[in-house]
């Protein structure tokens, strides 16, 4: 049989399904609900901005910057701010606003990405253990807790000092010493809806595991998940900068924020504009973050406003 | 009771192997040669072999990994510095006061700054103070802590000139260190306070205390904060563990003779058993902090201490009604 579905068809398809979805645009759903109390949030929304500033500032370093991040003038050292270098220059006679622009590159996205590592690892760990429980949870637990022995940042000191320096390593050393603390947090978001009869119904229609807990469990406790994966990469950035500062991470001449910061206490007396800036803007960064993440909290979980 | 206290001691055995092993793991994958570090890059190839055999680097790594463990176990040996030559044990034994005392006195002042400045906020919520102490909270969570110490260092030491800039042979020069340190738990534990007194101050206890005409400080210090401080308590430990990390950089920065600045140096050296050792005595002491804050959280909080006689009571029952089918 040919298939018949002629343009009047088509107009009548798309007509029927814009009213379908103006149909339900008023309803209320929990992550609409959710959507409002954010908007409504002054400071999370004012996080959200400084955020989305930050990450055109990264897109677009190559516009913005004045000029390159590791070009030298060694004739202009440690130079006060100026209108010809806006936050004046390093000790090698760099632009710090440049150095600083094209830091967005560094500290973003390896926040990102260690948090993303760490809870793919650590959730799934987490969830696997809320969902089997008895012996599983307690075996992976208890492994969790032999890592979480060791403080997160002497963990990542130590994985750092022993794979050396370099982007990945630090990835590595921030993923896999925050890694329990994401599990537990994943493994309690689960707990919480486990119990909730949707679950219930769905094994009892036959969903399988992977599906009671990608398509039921997960979309239920994401909220706790998510307010935490922003937090979590408020720390990651503050742990990446502290790594590099004390020269076990991100090393020069790339211009990650807390490396520039580790010349400074030497420059304190001549430059002290040299350590302002980068410090500066790791902790508008993480700011932004936490700015965020509270909203996220508030609005996804209204009873602790 | 006692049988739990008997099970978070037996519990400590995993976790003194556990971070052995993690630490051997780590000694393993790392990169360069340490004999290169102990003999230099230069020297004859029978002197490097020698040494590689007195080390004991030639045996195979299941070996290695037994002998460190019960080396490490019996008798406490960490080794010897290839920096001195020194046992690991005593130098980082001569160094550990001052870890424990930034790191402890930096929990302790967090505490006393925080708990009142959260508890002022729920009571007083929305208001000016709230806002202020709650803009200081985030403004701390927020800060690079090693930001912080160079932008203190800058206004008290080199500006006001009225603090040291390193060392600590008076007391103003653990001023610096400790603000450090104690800075980002200021926040957490201001922001923890906070939202759990608000939890509180809505519960129906606190409505029966203030029905029955009581003061009002009396309903928020006696009946109030009792309740608030659990959660505050509970996350004692982690404060502990955030403040030995801050402890570290604290003391490169600040030039403190510790088990931080120890392990930054010996990074800096490529000397693995100092570094092996730092992290083996700050992950057994962080330990030994943690059991000793679970056993008195058990302690203090009734509900934990009834919840575990409930335990106790559903399994001696399930015991017996096993016994009876």
């Amino acid at each position: 049989m040919a298939k018949l579905y002629t343009p009047a068809m088509a107009a009548v398809a798309k007509k029927r399904a814009r009213s379908k979805r103006k149909a339900t645009s008023g309803q209320s759903t929990p992550s609409r609900e959710a959507w409002k109390r954010l908007k409504r949030n002054r400071l999370a929304i004012a996080g959200m901005v400084i955020l989305a500033a930050l990450i055109l500032v990264a897109v677009f370093a190559d516009f913005l910057a004045p000029r390159g991040y590791d070009v030298q003038n060694l004739s202009e050292r440690n130079l006060p701010p100026s209108l010809k270098h806006l936050m004046g220059t390093d000790n090698y006679g760099r632009d710090i606003l440049s150095r600083v622009i094209y830091g967005t590159r560094v500290s973003l996205p390896i926040g990102f990405i260690c948090v993303i590592i760490a809870f793919a690892i650590g959730g799934t760990l987490g969830a696997i253990a809320a969902f089997k429980g008895g012996r599983t949870d307690n075996i992976i637990m208890r492994i969790m807790d032999i890592f979480q022995s060791i403080p997160p940042m002497l963990m990542a000191i130590a994985i750092a000092a022993s794979l050396g320096n370099g982007a990945l390593n630090l990835v590595l050393a921030i993923s896999i010493s925050t890694m329990p603390a994401r599990s537990r947090i994943v493994r309690a978001a689960i707990l919480t809806v486990k119990r909730n009869d949707y679950i219930e119904s769905a094994r009892a229609i036959g969903a399988s595991s992977r599906r009671q807990l990608l398509k039921y469990m997960l979309p239920n406790a994401i909220g706790p998940i998510l307010t935490s994966f922003t937090f979590s990469v408020a720390t990651a950035i503050l742990t990446v900068s502290s790594l590099s500062y004390i020269g076990l991470g991100i090393t020069a001449p790339t211009p990650e924020w807390g490396s520039m910061l580790s010349a400074g206490k030497e420059l304190l007396r001549q430059a002290p504009h040299v350590l302002l800036f980068p410090g500066l803007m790791i902790m508008v960064t993480v700011l932004a973050l936490n700015l965020f993440g509270d909203g996220l909290r508030d609005a996804l979980d209204p009873r602790l406003k | 009771m006692f049988k739990y206290i008997i099970k978070r001691l037996l519990w400590m055995i995993p976790v003194v192997l556990g971070v052995l092993s993690i630490v051997f793991i780590l000694s393993e994958i790392t990169s360069g040669d340490p004999v290169d570090a102990i003999v230099g890059y230069d020297a004859p190839i029978e002197v490097r072999e020698a040494k590689r055999e007195e080390l004991g680097l030639n045996d195979p790594v299941a070996v290695r990994f037994i002998s460190y463990i019960v080396k490490v176990v019996t008798r406490g040996d960490l080794g010897e510095s290839y920096a001195t030559g020194r046992p690991v044990l005593d130098e980082l034994l001569a160094r550990f006061p001052n870890t424990l005392i930034l790191t402890f006195a930096s929990v302790i002042v967090a505490l006393i700054i925080a708990i009142p400045l959260g508890l002022l906020s729920a009571v007083k919520q929305y208001s000016v103070i709230d806002n202020a102490s709650m803009a200081f909270a985030l403004f701390g969570v927020s800060i690079p802590q090693f930001w912080f110490a160079l932008l203190t260092l800058l206004l008290f030491s080199v500006k006001l000139r009225w603090l040291p800039a390193s060392g600590i042979d008076r007391l103003a020069g653990w001023v610096l260190p400790v603000a450090m340190v104690g800075i980002a738990n200021v926040g957490n534990i201001a922001r923890t306070a906070r939202s759990s007194m608000l939890e509180v101050v809505r519960q129906d206890y606190i409505r029966t205390a203030r029905a029955k005409g009581q003061k009002e400080i009396i309903v928020v210090v006696v009946h109030g904060l009792r309740n608030a401080l659990i959660p505050v308590i509970a996350n004692v430990g982690n404060t502990i563990g955030v403040s030995l990390g801050g402890a570290i950089i604290a003391e490169s920065i600040f030039s403190i003779s510790g088990v931080g600045q120890y392990m930054l140096l010996a990074i800096n050296q490529r000397n693995w058993p100092s570094i092996q050792g730092g992290i083996v005595l700050l992950a057994l002491a962080f330990s030994v902090t943690m059991l000793v804050m679970d056993l008195l959280y058990t302690a203090i909080d009734p509900r934990l201490r009834a919840e575990f006689k409930a335990k106790n009571k559903i399994r001696a029952k399930k015991n017996s009604d096993g016994e009876a089918a």
